[in-house]
């Protein structure tokens, strides 16, 4: 299946490569040079390349493009996903997936790519089993590293590989049993010129992070079950689960119950339809012109909030991709700051929170470049906003039940709500 | 220590290939560590092994272990080897049987790979293993999910007969209606008539992969999708497109495969998505290709109802900054305009409104749009050339004024003082204009020659001069033609005759089509689908059968198939989940000798010869088949009236679903009915399904069936699709435990009760004067 990978740098270095199968040459990955070089910029280069004798699978994430060289056909879902999950395990790894985290701990992160492909069939992509198998590097441990010249392999046999539950390492114990829970929701929207709403679509994922304890010697014997139960979960159009969900449980009785992974992971992910109208918490008042045959425009955009049951509106952010006639923006903001780069004609007003006493606004003279004709389209505005403690769909944790402990553990649910992918056309 | 071993393990890997001699000298060291008691020493043994690339190494593997994890190793060893000696593949093949009867969900999705690899035209070795692969499908780690789910498609083509045949009936019935015969009718009535039915294993596939739709893995939701599109009923298909709507969420290179594969998909049936228009619609953010292709499904989906909202959708694309998508959703408005009629004329309006546009491409594009609109549209559309003749100033991209020019040239007729004028124009500016262009005047000149030669003969001529001495062969040549056959002169008189009727033939209009058009004949989710041209090793999806091949195939023999049925017949009422929660087949199975497992199988083992002895009661008399259930009842720990029914009707079941094959049992049975014990320990330790024919087997077999049945009380909270898996593993255990069973010497468990250890010893007493009775 896959063949080799190769990690490539913004500035086209391949700074990575490993090979599953025989060594494929690194002049491969001209072919995707030259179709990097034809796509403008790097979100336009095609995650598919066909070469004479390989095909390429790509994808681009955190400033490095994981080049993937296939042989034969294979669902390229499949490829890009695994990539995916290899940057994900970096992240979790590293903190970060960046080009020098990966060149720091080059290593471990040949040892991951070993275990986590056999001659190009994902074999162990659960985190928990790699963490097993190869330690996370911590400050300490590189130390004592260096000194005693041992190195992060684990010492310890992959148990979980082998159970049927691969996502819960054997044997973990915590003496404190505590389960939190994060509702996530995320609102995509395109808000539409004449501020009607074009359609919003929630997606949401629920994010459980967890510290649990087994108290019971041997996982293979006894699982702590975990039963969470959802207010009104016919609100969820479409669900997706982390496998340690029962489906069975959840068909009947809309009820999730799992057997939790250690540490963070996501547990569901759903989306709530358009159907069951949602009010989009803030508002947008917004004024851009640009005058004919005059190189000046004029720019006022005022971000309120809605009816949104108390809670404040924060940490919003308006980024604007003006047109490319903009050479400059002067303008005064009344809450927050705004920074304009003139090379990528990107507007960014960091608003933070919203107070409806008085309305953030942002408001001034937009400059163009002489002679340019008008810009014929107004460009849109992309918000991010957060607002704490809701969850915008109505959706609740009710309860959380435990099963084979006697004790209550301790549990937290926290609610979010974020825009997604949120845009207003102007 | 497992550490170093594994960072030799890992630089053994690396340098195996590039020096051999070397890696030889290792290989007697691996191969005691494929002896090692650890399971996991044995499996990472085996994948370095399999690793070296070293041709000798090939006779030493031979998978064949206790542990599902090394099995698994062994099924990725299979493909490397492959690699290496192409020649061992008959081997390899009895390794893939071997493994592919494997009950373990560890080693399934790494067999299939390597089945796919190594053989994927030796489909009947997956006959027997169907029903079990899409019983465990649900369990199977997320990549071998998709390996499977894609294998199983190919499968389920090759076996099944269409679900669609009913549509097509009624499509072709609809579409015949025109010049239909009575006979016909008569024909097509009778296929209606014709219900399908759909092959129980068919539904059985499609039942078990739905819940994968809710994957958290993209990669297994496609396949899914592909699965239900390219095996369900199309009234059921329907249901993938609210998972595949949810993937848009993810990042931009599932969303460009997804949408690709939703594009092919809503050319052919519309509705499946269009419930989900809105979800298509284009961000400015999106990159390019995303754009395009949202801006494709969209023009699918277009219909009566949606085409207004969707067309003001598009003007707010038309003026984005994004030329290149700018011009792909004109496009997109001429093919609406195309296919619904209702609005032609508002869009050819609206296209006319961008011809005042300031960007060229944007133009040119709507230029070229419209031109195709005119040509299928033949009506009065004059003052539209008027306006398009006026921009010709204007125009500088060479397509656009070609098309401006051959549409001028196409209705001159009806525009007859504008297109003199306009060759007029063009002549001047003749020698600087782009090779398409010329072309298009000596085109325009040639029939306006023909229509008008009076205005336009010294024109034309002129142009004609020009072109014959132009630096381009095309040119020349296209001159050289065009003179001979207009201009009248001695030698060509033939042809000149019809130069009219050449010219200014009626032409086809062209059909705007989608350029997804021709890719529904990949299979969906493929690479070749997303390249749109084979790729190496591509596998093609056949048509269904005209008539199913003998489904029996898959009837796995006697026991499996017995056992079978009990896993899908026994579905578990309510479900306790704190006492069991996940099957714990697994590890049940590495630790059978752990005392609470052990408890288990010996009073399991007993049931099972118990119920061969129920065997023969049932056959001496009908009557005493209720006692003896009740005196199961009493060997049961949980002996409600509620469970009693459900044995019953698992007893009843599993009679009449394999009567034959207890009718066989019982005689044999019978027949031996002293030697119970010695026959069921002489299939001992044959780990998977027996294939032996001895009657001593299929005697233990029925007994074995017997046992699933009682397993099935016993292990109530178990999930029913792991009933195949768990059947086996005291299958095994049964065996090791059956010399114990011997009716007098029963050793008393000790979780059971006092009471019930006495009922038991009773129940055995009974039985065993039973068989003397007989």
């Amino acid at each position: 299946m896959i063949h080799s990978l190769f990690l490539i740098n913004c500035s086209g270095d391949i700074f990575l490569e490993k090979h599953w199968k025989s060594v494929v040459s690194q002049s491969v990955c001209d072919y995707f040079f030259e179709a990097q070089e034809k796509a403008i910029d790097v979100e336009n280069v095609p995650p598919v390349i066909s070469t004479p004798h390989h095909y390429l699978i790509s994808i681009y994430r955190d400033k490095i493009f994981f080049v993937s060289v296939i042989q034969t056909e294979v669902p390229p879902l499949f490829v890009i996903e695994f990539l995916h999950r290899v940057a994900d395990t970096f992240q979790d790894y590293f903190g970060e997936c960046s080009e020098t985290a990966i060149k720091d701990n080059v290593v471990i992160v040949y040892e991951l790519l070993e275990e986590m492909l056999d001659n190009g069939f994902p074999l162990a992509t659960e985190s928990n089993i790699l963490k097993e198998l190869i330690k996370p590097p911590t400050i300490l441990r590189s130390v004592v590293n260096s000194i005693t010249g041992s190195s992060n392999v684990g010492d310890t046999l992959p148990t979980g590989q082998l159970s049927n539950i691969p996502w819960r390492r054997a044997g973990v114990k915590y003496t404190n049993n505590e389960a939190y829970f994060d509702v996530i929701e995320e609102i995509d929207a395109i808000i539409d010129k004449s501020d009607t709403k074009i359609f919003n679509l929630i997606f949401n994922s629920v994010e459980e992070s967890d510290n649990f304890c087994v108290s019971v010697a041997s996982v293979k014997k006894f699982h702590l079950p975990l039963c969470c139960y959802l207010q009104n979960p016919r609100l969820l159009d479409d669900v997706s689960f982390h496998p340690c969900i029962r489906f069975k449980r959840w068909e009947s009785e809309r009820v999730l119950s799992f057997i939790p992974p250690d540490g963070n992971f996501r547990l569901i992910s759903y989306r709530v339809s358009s159907q069951n109208l949602v009010a989009i918490p803030v508002y947008v008042k917004h004024m851009i012109s640009f005058k004919e045959n005059s190189s000046s425009g004029r720019f006022d955009v005022t971000i309120g909030p809605k009816q949104n049951m108390g809670k404040t509106v924060e940490g919003v952010v308006m980024t604007v991709h003006m047109p490319k006639a903009v050479l400059n923006m002067n303008l005064t903001a009344t809450q927050g700051s705004y920074t304009f780069d003139p090379v990528t004609k990107v507007l960014t007003w960091d608003v933070g929170k919203i107070t409806p006493q008085k309305l953030p606004n942002l408001k001034g003279i937009v400059n163009l470049q002489s002679g340019a004709p008008k810009p014929e389209e107004n460009p849109s505005l992309n918000i991010q906003f957060k607002i704490q403690q809701l969850a915008i769909s109505g959706l609740k944790v009710n309860r959380l039940d435990m099963y084979g402990e006697k004790y209550k553990p301790f549990k937290g649910v926290k609610y979010i709500t974020k825009a997604g992918k949120f845009q207003v056309r102007t | 220590s497992f550490q170093i071993k594994k960072l030799v393990y890992v630089y053994l890997m690396r340098y195996a290939e590039e020096q051999q001699d070397l890696a030889l000298l290792s290989i007697s060291t691996f191969q005691r560590a494929l002896k090692d008691p650890n399971q996991l020493i044995r499996a990472s043994a085996l994948r370095v092994l399999s690793s070296i690339r070293v041709p000798i190494i090939v006779p030493i593997m031979m998978p064949s272990d206790l542990s599902p994890y090394v099995r698994k190793n062994a099924a990725h060893a299979i493909q490397k080897l492959y690699s290496l000696d192409p020649e061992q593949k008959e081997m390899l093949i009895e390794v893939i049987e071997k493994l592919l009867k494997d009950r373990s969900t560890l080693v399934a999705g790494s067999v299939v790979m390597a089945f796919e690899e190594v053989c994927p035209d030796r489909i009947d070795l997956i006959h027997k293993n169907y029903r079990k692969l899409c019983n465990l499908l649900v369990d199977v780690e997320e990549w071998g999910q998709v390996v499977i789910i894609h294998m199983l498609t190919r499968y389920a083509r090759t076996q099944f007969v269409s679900p669609w045949k009913d549509d097509a009936v009624v499509e072709e019935y609809n579409e015949n209606n025109f010049y239909e015969s009575d006979e016909e009718e008569k024909e097509k009535d009778q296929k209606v008539k014709n219900t399908y039915t759909m092959d129980p294993d068919h539904r059985l596939l499609l039942r078990n992969t739905k819940p994968l739709l809710q994957s958290r893995n993209a990669a297994v939701v496609m396949a899914v999708a592909q699965l239900y599109w390219h095996l369900a009923p199309k009234s059921e298909a329907g249901i993938v497109s609210k998972s595949l709507v949810r993937l848009l969420h993810s990042n931009r290179e599932v969303q460009y495969i997804v949408l690709q594969n939703i594009a092919t998909m809503s050319i052919q049936r519309k509705g499946m998505f269009e419930p989900y228009l809105k979800s298509f619609y284009v961000r400015s953010t999106d990159p390019t290709m995303i754009k395009t292709l949202k801006l494709e499904i969209l023009t699918n989906l277009a219909n009566e109802a949606n085409i207004s909202t969707l067309l003001r959708e598009f003007q707010t694309y038309v003026k984005s900054q994004d030329k290149q998508f700018a011009a792909a959703t004109i496009q997109a408005i001429g093919r609406c305009a195309t296919n619904i009629t209702e609005v032609t004329d508002t869009c050819l309006n609206g296209l006319v409104c961008l011809l005042s546009n300031r960007d060229e491409i944007v133009v040119a594009e709507s230029v070229v749009v419209i031109k195709k609109l005119l040509q299928t549209q033949p009506a009065q559309h004059g003052e539209i050339i008027k306006h398009m003749a006026k921009l010709l100033d204007n125009i500088t991209v060479p397509v656009a004024r070609a098309s401006i020019l051959w549409l001028i040239g196409e209705y001159c007729e009806r525009v007859p003082k504008i297109a003199p004028d306009v060759l007029r124009k063009t002549a001047k500016s003749f020698t600087n204009e782009d090779d398409l262009v010329k072309l298009q005047i000596l085109n325009l000149g040639a029939k306006l020659y023909l229509t008008n030669s009076k205005q336009t003969k010294l024109l034309t001529q002129y142009v004609l001069n020009l072109g014959k001495y132009d630096q381009s062969y095309d040119i020349r040549d296209r001159t050289r033609f065009i003179r001979q056959l207009i201009v009248p002169n001695e030698k060509s008189g033939a042809l000149s005759k019809y130069a009219k009727k050449i010219f200014l033939a009626q032409k086809p209009a062209p059909l705007l089509e989608s350029p997804f058009k021709d890719r529904d004949h990949f299979q969906l989710g493929t690479l070749s689908h997303t390249l749109n041209s084979r790729a190496t090793g591509y596998l093609e999806l056949s048509d269904w059968p005209e008539v199913a091949p003998d489904p029996s195939v898959r009837n796995v023999d006697v026991a499996e198939s017995a056992k079978e049925w009990t896993g899908i017949l026994g579905k578990p009422k309510k479900e306790k989940p704190t006492e069991k929660f996940y099957s714990e087949s697994e590890e049940e199975e590495n630790e059978s000798s752990s005392t609470s497992a052990s408890v288990v199988f010996i009073s399991e083992s007993e049931s099972g010869s118990e119920s061969e002895k129920e065997n023969k009661v049932e056959g001496s008399s009908d009557e005493s088949s209720g006692s003896s259930s009740s005196s199961e009842e009493s060997s049961d720990n949980e002996s409600d009236s509620k469970e009693s029914t459900a044995k019953e009707r698992y007893r009843a079941a599993d009679e009449s679903d394999s009567e034959d094959i207890k009718q066989k049992a019982k005689g044999i049975s019978k027949k031996r009915s002293t030697s119970s014990s010695s026959d069921t320990e002489s299939t001992s330790s044959e780990e998977s399904s027996s294939d032996s024919k001895s009657e001593s087997d299929s005697k233990s077999e029925s007994g074995k069936s017997r046992s699933a049945t009682f397993s099935k009380k016993e292990e109530k909270p178990v999930q029913d699709r792991k009933a195949p898996n768990k059947q086996d593993v005291f299958l095994l255990d049964l065996d090791d435990f059956c010399p114990v069973t011997t009716p007098v010497a029963v050793p008393t468990p000790a979780v059971l009760s006092p009471s019930l250890t006495a009922d038991l010893e009773g129940l055995s007493l009974s039985s065993s004067s039973v068989i003397d009775v007989s």
